[in-house]
């Protein structure tokens, strides 16, 4: 009687301990099931699909090509045309976004009244939808009626309208300029939280030395920041080499292929040809030439992690 | 002193002033757009002055199009995202926070990796999937594709936010005999409500703004307000005060929202970058 009751008290406490131990991916499950389910499986069928000369609603005359549609893509001169934009897409807006955000998170870091109210309503472009976003400055750059040409030729900058979103040789910067627009808030934000991070007592101790306004930032508020700069900046990196919503309801790609980034390249092939495959391939290159700046930003992230 | 005042303003105040006019003015323009009659807009452009200004755009917007079906069909989506991407976190994060476990790094890891993928990965593949399962232009599959964003999201942000909460706390509740998920549901869940919050309303925003899966995967059936207002464009000459309407009105509850909560929203968002 009393072995049993005792043998029951173990299984008890081991059961206990086995649970305790199990309990975190227990907490885990529904998490990791649903995002298996929902990312890491469609994922996989992607990289199956870039193998497959796949047309959608087709479905029957699908067949394995192998590294056939890598091969196509090297040839398509629309690929490389693709992949230059998006050097320049993210080459331009980032530094831009992150110069803007610097400038204006160094305002807003000085003593003035509306200083709350300032920093709220700087936040707009951040919270708006994208497709809002494109839709409104596709209005202002309107050519027959838009603001921005009514303005210009107002102040003679211009003779004669400028056609921003029909011209080739324009359209990409004028979309750079509306996404730096959408952007820099994010940049000011973080690096306002970066200055508010520096002790005064660096600065007060710097004027006491006698140094100029100048030094002080390029010796204590740089260096002060630099670790958000490049975080902020990374995260931004991918953020807007992902970002193709803007581009896509701004131009859709146009004029000809003069705004086509790799993303949009892969979902207009998918969408308008239901050329899946190519599609698809076409996003893996994109994934993969990403993946640099993604494992950048990844190991800075965990090794805070560690800590 | 008062030489002073004069320089902060010159020196503060309106650069200051210049840049919150760059953030506010296309938006602003909008809503110049939306209160402009489409008559005036065709004959001399928008209106700057209040005698010109009328509802007219946003009467037809409710009279004429189906725009407050489409605001229900992104509020159905974006409350139900806030909701499955919350209930799968919060456990979630409690396990990355109170446990050291094998696997740990990789499982966080995990999360955070896939915040990076290119959206446009996995459009294509759920597209083939869910066609498979009959749930293209449903509510419960654009819900599915919203979560991809939210969950890891709500799962990082949680576990900072649990991370933040003593875990002498739960030890405490513990040792008065309380399970760990009492201690969760009764300790932890109370002290992390105004995070768990704040997260849920930026996963709200998050979905509500979405637009790329709401194209592809909606757009007949379940057309949310951002599908909708691209199609407010005119068949033969783009309708800029009705689309102008549109726009302010689809922006509305996220703007909104997100002003409310910025304050406590940045603190969390800005942690992490912080201390890097």
């Amino acid at each position: 009687m009393s072995r049993s009751n005792h043998s029951t008290v173990e299984r008890r406490t081991l059961f206990r301990w086995h649970s305790e131990r199990l309990l975190p991916y227990w907490l885990l499950a529904p998490a990791v099931v649903v995002t298996l389910v929902i990312v890491f499986m469609p994922m996989v069928q992607a990289v199956f699909t870039s193998f497959y000369d796949l047309i959608l609603f087709r479905p029957n005359a699908s067949k394995f090509v192998g590294f056939g549609n890598y091969v196509k893509l090297f040839n398509d001169p629309v690929f490389w045309t693709a992949l230059w934009n998006t050097v320049i897409w993210i080459g331009l807006t980032v530094p831009l976004q992150m110069g803007l955000g610097l400038v204006a998170a160094l305002l807003l870091n000085r003593e003035f009244p509306w200083r709350g109210l300032a920093r709220a309503l700087i936040i707009i472009p951040w919270a708006l939808p994208s497709v809002v976003i494109a839709l409104m400055w596709r209005w202002i750059y309107d050519p027959n009626t838009g603001v921005l040409n009514d303005i210009l030729i107002y102040l003679s900058i211009v003779q004669s309208a400028v056609p921003w979103l029909a011209d080739p040789n324009v359209a990409i910067y004028a979309i750079i300029a509306t996404l730096t627009w959408q952007g820099f808030p994010f940049f000011a934000v973080m690096i306002l939280a970066g200055l508010q991070g520096i002790p005064r007592s660096q600065y007060e101790a710097a004027s006491i030395d006698g140094a100029s306004t100048w030094r002080q930032f390029v010796h204590i508020t740089l260096p002060g920041i630099a670790p958000v700069l490049a975080t902020a900046g990374l995260l931004r990196v991918i953020w807007v080499a992902n970002s193709m919503d803007v581009i896509f309801v701004m131009t859709g790609g146009g004029p000809g292929y003069a705004t086509h980034t790799l993303p949009l390249y892969a979902f207009i092939k998918a969408r308008q040809n239901l050329d899946f495959g190519y599609g698809t391939a076409i996003a893996v290159t994109f994934t993969i030439l990403l993946g640099a700046f993604v494992v950048l930003y990844l190991s800075r992230t965990m090794r805070e992690v560690e800590r | 002193m008062k030489q002073s005042a004069l320089r902060r303003i010159i020196t503060t105040d309106l650069p200051v002033l210049l840049i919150v006019l760059f953030a506010m003015a296309p938006f602003a323009w909008m809503i110049l757009t939306s209160l402009t009659p489409t008559a005036v807009l065709n004959a001399t452009g928008v209106s700057l002055s209040p005698l010109g200004w009328s509802l007219d755009n946003y009467v037809r917007l409710i009279e004429q199009t189906s725009f407050l079906k489409n605001m229900l069909d992104s509020l159905i989506i974006a409350a139900g995202t806030v909701v499955v991407g919350l209930i799968v976190s919060v456990t979630a994060a409690y396990a990355f926070s109170r446990f050291r476990f094998p696997g740990r790094k990789l499982l966080m890891l995990q999360f955070l990796l896939i915040n990076m993928f290119p959206i446009v990965l996995l459009i294509l593949p759920l597209f083939v999937l869910m066609r498979r399962f009959n749930i293209l232009d449903t509510h419960f599959g654009l819900i599915l594709a919203n979560a991809t964003v939210a969950i890891p999201f709500a799962v990082w942000m949680l576990t900072s936010y649990i991370g933040a909460i003593p875990k002498s706390l739960d030890e405490a509740a513990m040792t008065d005999g309380c399970s760990r998920l009492t201690a969760l549901r009764r300790i932890v869940l109370p002290l992390t409500m105004p995070g768990i919050i704040s997260t849920g309303i930026y996963i709200f925003i998050t979905a509500w703004n979405e637009y790329l899966y709401a194209l592809t995967l909606g757009g007949r059936n379940v057309r949310p307000v951002t599908v909708a207002i691209q199609t407010l464009i005119g068949e033969y000459q783009i309708e800029w005060g009705l689309l102008a309407a549109g726009a302010v009105v689809g922006a509305m509850p996220a703007t909104i929202l997100f002003l409310l909560v910025q304050r406590r929203l940045i603190g969390g968002l800005t942690q992490g970058a912080v201390k890097g």
